[in-house]
C-alpha cells in the first residue's frame, strides 16, 4: 500500500486479523491434531479416493446445486413480495417463524415434514388419490430437496430482504414517479440489490447443503444419497482413520471453493448508495393485481415452512408437557442451551463484526487495486468453516488435548467456540449490508471529526447497527440452539443441552418426550428471536 | 469582548508539493499553493482530479510521493482529525440517528462530552447560521439547504484554520445558494480561515474567490486571480470548460 | 448459572476427593448414565458395596467409546471400559490396552455361552424386525419371507457405516445367506423405506407410522408393555435364527493396577447389578439376577437359534461386507 503507514494500526484490520487468526487456529489445530494421529499411516487416504467417492462426491455437489437453486430462487421473490408490503398482516411474525427451522434438529425437522408429506402424512391420502397407487412417501432426492428447503428458502428469503432493506427509499420514489410497473421496478431497482447479495446468500445455502448428514441418509432413501459429509463421519467413527478423514474435509472445502467462484460471477458489487434516508419509507401503489400475486407467494411459502413447524408442535403437545417442564434435566438442559448459544452468538457477532469491519478498512484503503489476500479471507473466505465439519474439529481437538488436563474444561468450549464459527458466515451475512452502507455515508466524517474507537461504537456504529447486530445476534443463537455433533468423544456432562436430551430421550424409546423437548425448543427459539429483535428496534 | 479576530486562529497557508496519487489506472499530481486567508476555487471537468486535491488536503488520500503542507509543518503522514482542516462534503455531513445540536457538538468533542463553553459555542454557531429554533431536529427533518448549514456550523466550531468544502451547494436552488453564499463570505470575513472550494459554477467562484486553481486529467493547468481567469484572455483550458458550462 | 456452580463443584469435587476415597473411573456411552438408565442405580449399589467412589465418564456411544480409549492410550484415565460389543473387542484387543479380566465367569449366562478371557458380557439381546400389529397382520416368519415380501410392506433400517444395529443386520443377512447376501440385499432393497444414521431415527419413523416395520431388538416390545402399557409393537420370530448382540466391558492396563476394576467386574456378575439391567437398558441381563424378571419379558420371542459370527472373522471382513452392502443397495 502506497505509503499507508496505518494499516495494521488500523484497529478494525487488526479486530480482523485477529479473528481470522482465532478461525484458523480452531481448524488448523484440529486438522494438525488429526494428521498428526494418521500421520503413521496414509494408505486409507489415498485409498479413499475411489470411483465410489467420486460418484458421492457428484451427489454431494448435484443435490446441493439442486437444494439451493431451489431454495434460492423462490426466496427472491418471496423477499420481494414481502419487501413491497410493509404492512403485511403478521409480516414481524412470519419473519421470525423464518429464523425457527435453523434452530430445529435435523431429524426433527425431518419428523415433521414426514409428518406431512411422509407415507403416513397428512395429506398422504390426498396424494395417494392425486397419483394413484399408494403415496410412497417423499424419500430419495424429492425429499432431501424439501427439507433442505424448508431449512434454507426462509433463511434465504431473510437475507435478501435485508439486502432490500437497504435500498435508499428515494429510489422507490422515482419509480412510483416514473409509473414503473411490478416488472420494470424489478429489473432496475430490486434485482441489483438482491445480485449484490446472491453470490453470499447462495453460497451459504449450498454449503449448508453441502454439509447435510441427517437429513441426506434419513430421506434419501438409501445409501445411494450419500453425501461426504457421510464419508467423512464413516472415517472418523467406525474406521478411525484421521488422515482419511481430513483429506475428505479438504476435498469438501476444495469442491466448494470451486462452485463459491463459480457463483461470485453471477454477483456484481453494486455502489452502494449510501445516502441519508431522506424519504419516509412508503411505496407507490401496488397494482392489485401484484399484490393479489404477492399476498399467494408469501403465504404459500408460510405455508410450506409453517406445516411442518405446526406438526412439530402439535406433536410436542401430545407429550406431558408438564411434567417435562418440572424435570430437572430438562430445565438444566434449557439453562445450559440459553447460556452456551448466547456465549456462541456473542463471540460470533463479534468475529462477524470484525471480519465486516476488516473486509472495508481493507477495500478504502487498496482504491481501485485488486484485492489482497486478507481482504479476501475477511470476505468470502470466512464463509468456508461452514464446510468443516463440526465433528473433525471436534476430534481433532480431542486428539490435541487428549493428554493435557485441560480435557475436562474444553467441552463446553469447544461447543461454544465452534458453534460461534459456524455460525459467523450468518452473521457476516447479517452485519455486512447495513455496515458497509453505514461505512460509506459516516467513515470520511468519522476521520475528519477524530471520532475512532469505543466512541465510534457507541456514538455512530451502535444506533445504526444494533437492528442488523442484534438480527445476526438471533441467527447465531438459533443456529447455535440446534447444534449437535462437536462433543462425541469428549463426553457431554457439562454440556447436556437441549437437542441433546432431546436425541438422548429419542435413543431410549422415549419418542414423546423427544418430541415435547423439540417442541420447547421452538419456543425457546423463538423467544430468544423475539427478545433480540425487540432489543434491536430503536428506541422510540 | 475584544476583536473577535484574536479568538480565533485565522488561516494557514496550505500548499502541495508534487503530491502524487493514483486511483485504479489515473495517475495524478499535484502542485499548487493556497494562500492563508484567502478563499480559493478548485475548478476543472469531471474527473479533473478536484475531490480527490480536497481529500488529500483532508487526509482521506495519502500521495504516493510528494507532501502536503499546512502552515509551516508537513501533514503528509497525519490521520484526517490531526490536521489543522475542517470540510464539508456534497452530501452525507451528519449522522443520521443523532440531532442538529448533536451533530454540531461533535465538532467540538468527537465523544460528545460537551462543556458548558461547548454548548455556548454550539449556539451561536447554530445563531450564526439561522438554524436556532432547529436544534432537536433529526437531519431527515430537514431541507437540503439547511442540512449544509449544519455542517457549516459544525465548521465553525471546529474552528480550524482551513475549511474544504467539495461541491457544497451543488443540489441547492439559486435563491438557497445565494444565501450560502453569503453566509460563507461573511463566515470567512470573521474567521479569517483559508478555503478551498471545489465548484462547477463560474458565477460561484467569480463571486466569491480571490483565486482560481484549475486541474486537467490530474494536472494543476492553470492557477491565478479570478480576474485574471475572467478576464477575455484567460487561460485556454478554462475558456473552454467556462464555455462548455453556458 | 446453575451449569457454572455445576462446574466449580465438580471441580472442586475432583480436586477435593483424591486423597480421601478410593476412586474407580469407569467409561461407558451416554444412554447408560441418563438418569433412566443403569448408571445411577448401579453406582449407588457399588459404592455402598465398597465404600469408594465410582465416577462414570460418559461418551456418546459404543464406537466412540473405543475410539477414545484408543486415542488416549497409556494414558488413559479409565480403569474400566463398559459398553463395548463383541463386534468392537476384536479391534480393543489389537490396541493392547485391555488386560485379562482374571474372574470367575461362571455366572456368567449368555447364548451360546462366552469364552473370552479378556472381556465380561452384561447384558444382550437379539437383533428382530419390530413390527407394529395395528399396521401389519401376517408379520414375515423368516428372514427368507422378509427379504422376498411385499415390496409395499416396508421398513426401515440403518446405515452399517454409521450404527450398530445397521452392522447387525448386514452381519446377519450374511450369516444366513453367506455368499449370496449381495442377491438377498438387492431384493430387501425394495422393502426397505430408507436408510438413517442412526437407531432413534429409525424408530422414531417407525413410531409415527412411516413403516410397519422397523429393525431393533427383541426386547424394543418389553419397553412398550412395561413402560406404556401397549403390547402393539411386536418383534417378530425368523426361523432362521436371530443375531445377538452382546455387551461387554473390559479391564484396561492401567486399570489392572487398580484393585476396584475388578470388584467392579465381579459386581457387574452379580445379581445387585444384573436387577437394574431389564428394565433401565432394556436388554437381557447376562447374568443371575435376584429378582424375578418382569413378566413382559417372558412375553418376548425367543429365538430358536442364535447367530453370531465370530468377532476375529467380523474384523477382518467388516470392511468388505459393508461395501457388498453398499454396492447392492446403491444400485
Amino acid at each position: 500500500m502506497a505509503g499507508r503507514t496505518h494499516r495494521w494500526t488500523d484497529p478494525r484490520i487488526a479486530a480482523g486479523a485477529v479473528a481470522l487468526a482465532a478461525i484458523a487456529i480452531l481448524i488448523g489445530g484440529a486438522f494438525l491434531g488429526l494428521l498428526a494421529e494418521g500421520a503413521s499411516d496414509l494408505t486409507g487416504a489415498a485409498a479413499a479416493f475411489d470411483s465410489y467417492l467420486f460418484r458421492i462426491a457428484r451427489f454431494t455437489l448435484w443435490q446441493a446445486a439442486l437444494s439451493t437453486l431451489l431454495s434460492v430462487v423462490p426466496a427472491i421473490f418471496v423477499a420481494r413480495a414481502l419487501s413491497r408490503h410493509p404492512e403485511f398482516p403478521g409480516r414481524q411474525l412470519i419473519l421470525r417463524l423464518f429464523a425457527l427451522p435453523l434452530a430445529l434438529p435435523a431429524i426433527v425437522a425431518a419428523l415433521g415434514i414426514l409428518a406431512l408429506l411422509g407415507r403416513a402424512g397428512f395429506f398422504a391420502e390426498t396424494l395417494s388419490g392425486l397419483f394413484g397407487g399408494t403415496w410412497p412417501g417423499i424419500y430419495g432426492l424429492s425429499g432431501i430437496l424439501v427439507a433442505h428447503v424448508f431449512f434454507n428458502l426462509p433463511l434465504a428469503t431473510r437475507f435478501f430482504l435485508e439486502a432490500l432493506d437497504t435500498l435508499p427509499p428515494d429510489q422507490w420514489r422515482l419509480a412510483s414517479q416514473l409509473g414503473m410497473g411490478a416488472g420494470p421496478s424489478f429489473r432496475l431497482i430490486e434485482w441489483p440489490a438482491i445480485r449484490a447479495s446472491l453470490p453470499g446468500t447462495a453460497g451459504l445455502v449450498f454449503m449448508l447443503c453441502i454439509a447435510s448428514f441427517t437429513i441426506v441418509l434419513t430421506l434419501g432413501g438409501g445409501p445411494a444419497a450419500t453425501t461426504l459429509e457421510v464419508a467423512i463421519y464413516q472415517a472418523l467413527r467406525f474406521d478411525f482413520d484421521p488422515a482419511r478423514a481430513v483429506a475428505l474435509t479438504l476435498l469438501q472445502v476444495v469442491l466448494t471453493g470451486a462452485v463459491m467462484v463459480g457463483l461470485a460471477r453471477l454477483g456484481a458489487a453494486t455502489a452502494i448508495d449510501a445516502n441519508l434516508p431522506v424519504a419516509p419509507r412508503r411505496f407507490g401503489r401496488v397494482s392489485p393485481g401484484e399484490a393479489l400475486a404477492n399476498g399467494v407467494l408469501v403465504l404459500a411459502a408460510l405455508l410450506f415452512v409453517a406445516g411442518p413447524i405446526l406438526a412439530i408442535a402439535l406433536a410436542g403437545a401430545q407429550a406431558d408437557l408438564t411434567r417435562l417442564a418440572a424435570d430437572i434435566a430438562v430445565r438444566n438442559a434449557a439453562a445450559t442451551s440459553v447460556v452456551l448459544a448466547t456465549l456462541a452468538a456473542i463471540l460470533s457477532v463479534m468475529l462477524g463484526l470484525s471480519l465486516v469491519a476488516a473486509r472495508q478498512a481493507l477495500e478504502r484503503q487498496r482504491g481501485g487495486k485488486r484485492q489482497g489476500w486478507l481482504e479476501r479471507a475477511s470476505g468470502t473466505g470466512a464463509g468456508f468453516v461452514l464446510v468443516i465439519p463440526p465433528i473433525v474439529i471436534g476430534a481433532g481437538w480431542f486428539v490435541a488435548l487428549r493428554h493435557s488436563d485441560l480435557l475436562f474444561a474444553a467441552a463446553p468450549l469447544m461447543v461454544v467456540t465452534v458453534n460461534a464459527v459456524m455460525a459467523m458466515p450468518f452473521a457476516i451475512r447479517a452485519i455486512r449490508p447495513a455496515y458497509d452502507a453505514a461505512g460509506e455515508r459516516n467513515d470520511r466524517l468519522c476521520m475528519q471529526l477524530g471520532i475512532a474507537g469505543w466512541t465510534r461504537l457507541r456514538l455512530i456504529d451502535w444506533p445504526e447497527l444494533r437492528k442488523p447486530l442484534l438480527t445476526g445476534f438471533a441467527f447465531a443463537m438459533a443456529l447455535s440452539l440446534g447444534d449437535l455433533g462437536v462433543i462425541a468423544l469428549f463426553g457431554s456432562d457439562s454440556v447436556q443441552t437441549l437437542p441433546y436430551l432431546l436425541l438422548a430421550r429419542m435413543g431410549s424409546y422415549r419418542t414423546d418426550d423427544a418430541a415435547g423437548i423439540a417442541l420447547l425448543l421452538a419456543i425457546l427459539c423463538l423467544t430468544l428471536i423475539f427478545l433480540a429483535e425487540r432489543f434491536g428496534r430503536r428506541p422510540a | 469582548m475584544t476583536d473577535i479576530r484574536e479568538r480565533h486562529p485565522g488561516g494557514q497557508p496550505v500548499r502541495l508539493d508534487h503530491a502524487a496519487f493514483t486511483y485504479g489506472s489515473a495517475d495524478m499530481l499535484f502542485d499548487a499553493d493556497f494562500p492563508s486567508s484567502t478563499i480559493t476555487a478548485v475548478m476543472g471537468p469531471s474527473g479533473s482530479g478536484k475531490s480527490t486535491l480536497l481529500n488529500l488536503v483532508a487526509g482521506f488520500e495519502t500521495p504516493r510521493k510528494g507532501r502536503v503542507l499546512i502552515g509551516d509543518s508537513d501533514v503528509t503522514a497525519l490521520a484526517p482529525a490531526e490536521r489543522p482542516v475542517s470540510m464539508i462534503f456534497q452530501e452525507n455531513n451528519l449522522f443520521a440517528h443523532l440531532d442538529v445540536a448533536k451533530n454540531v457538538g461533535l465538532g467540538r468533542s468527537p465523544a460528545l462530552r460537551l462543556t458548558s463553553d461547548d454548548r455556548r459555542a454550539v449556539a451561536d454557531a447554530l445563531a450564526r447560521t439561522g438554524l436556532s429554533d432547529k436544534e432537536h431536529r433529526l437531519p431527515r427533518e430537514l431541507s437540503g439547504g439547511e442540512r449544509q448549514r449544519v455542517a457549516l456550523a459544525r465548521a465553525l466550531v471546529r474552528d480550524r484554520p482551513v475549511l474544504l468544502l467539495d461541491e457544497p451547494f451543488g443540489s441547492l436552488g439559486p435563491a438557497l445558494r445565494q444565501d450560502m453564499l453569503d453566509l460563507l463570505a461573511g463566515v470567512q470575513a470573521e474567521r479569517r480561515m483559508t478555503v478551498l472550494f471545489v465548484t462547477h459554477q463560474p458565477e460561484d467562484a467569480r463571486r466569491l474567490a480571490q483565486k482560481i486553481v484549475f486541474l486537467e486529467a490530474g494536472i494543476v493547468t492553470a492557477a491565478g486571480s479570478t480576474e485574471e481567469f475572467f478576464a477575455g484572455d484567460g487561460p485556454e483550458g478554462f475558456r473552454r470548460y467556462v464555455g462548455s458550462q453556458s | 448459572m446453575r451449569k457454572i456452580s455445576v462446574l466449580i463443584f465438580i471441580l472442586l469435587s475432583t480436586l477435593g476427593v483424591a486423597g480421601a476415597q478410593e476412586k474407580l473411573t469407569v467409561y461407558t456411552y451416554e444412554s447408560f448414565t441418563a438418569e433412566w438408565g443403569p448408571g445411577p442405580q448401579v453406582e449407588k449399589a457399588f459404592e455402598a458395596e465398597c465404600g469408594c467412589d465410582l465416577e462414570f465418564v460418559a461418551v456418546a456411544d459404543g464406537v466412540a467409546l473405543l475410539n477414545r480409549v484408543r486415542l488416549e492410550g497409556d494414558s488413559t484415565k479409565a480403569d474400566v471400559v463398559l459398553g463395548l460389543d463383541t463386534n468392537l473387542t476384536e479391534d480393543a484387543k489389537a490396541t493392547g490396552l485391555f488386560a485379562p479380566a482374571g474372574i470367575d465367569m461362571a455366572a456368567v449366562k449368555v447364548p451360546g455361552g462366552w469364552s473370552d478371557e479378556t472381556f465380561v458380557p452384561f447384558d444382550y439381546a437379539h437383533f428382530a424386525v419390530v413390527y407394529d400389529t395395528e399396521k401389519l397382520a401376517t408379520p414375515p416368519k423368516s428372514l427368507k419371507e422378509l427379504v422376498e415380501g411385499d415390496p409395499e410392506q416396508k421398513i426401515v433400517i440403518q446405515d452399517p457405516r454409521t450404527s450398530t444395529p445397521g452392522l447387525g443386520l448386514v452381519l446377519w443377512v450374511k450369516a444366513v445367506y453367506g455368499d449370496k447376501a449381495p442377491e438377498a440385499w438387492a431384493k430387501l432393497k425394495k422393502r426397505v423405506l430408507t436408510v438413517t444414521p442412526g437407531w432413534s431415527e429409525a424408530y422414531g419413523l417407525f413410531t409415527k407410522g412411516e413403516a410397519p416395520m422397523v429393525l431393533s431388538y427383541t426386547t424394543s416390545p418389553a419397553y412398550h408393555m412395561v413402560a406404556e402399557g401397549t403390547d402393539r409393537y411386536q418383534a417378530a420370530a425368523f426361523e432362521e435364527g436371530h443375531y445377538l448382540q452382546i455387551e461387554v466391558a473390559g479391564i484396561t492396563v492401567n486399570g489392572e493396577k487398580n484393585t476396584l476394576a475388578r470388584r467392579f467386574l465381579s459386581f457387574m456378575t452379580s445379581p445387585a447389578f444384573q436387577d437394574v439391567i431389564p428394565e433401565t437398558n432394556w436388554m437381557f441381563p447376562a447374568a443371575q439376577t435376584a429378582n424375578e424378571l418382569n413378566p413382559a419379558f417372558g412375553k418376548l420371542v425367543s429365538p430358536a437359534k442364535t447367530l453370531l459370527i465370530e468377532p476375529a472373522e467380523v474384523a477382518r471382513n467388516r470392511k468388505a461386507w459393508v461395501d457388498e452392502w453398499l454396492a447392492a443397495m446403491s444400485r
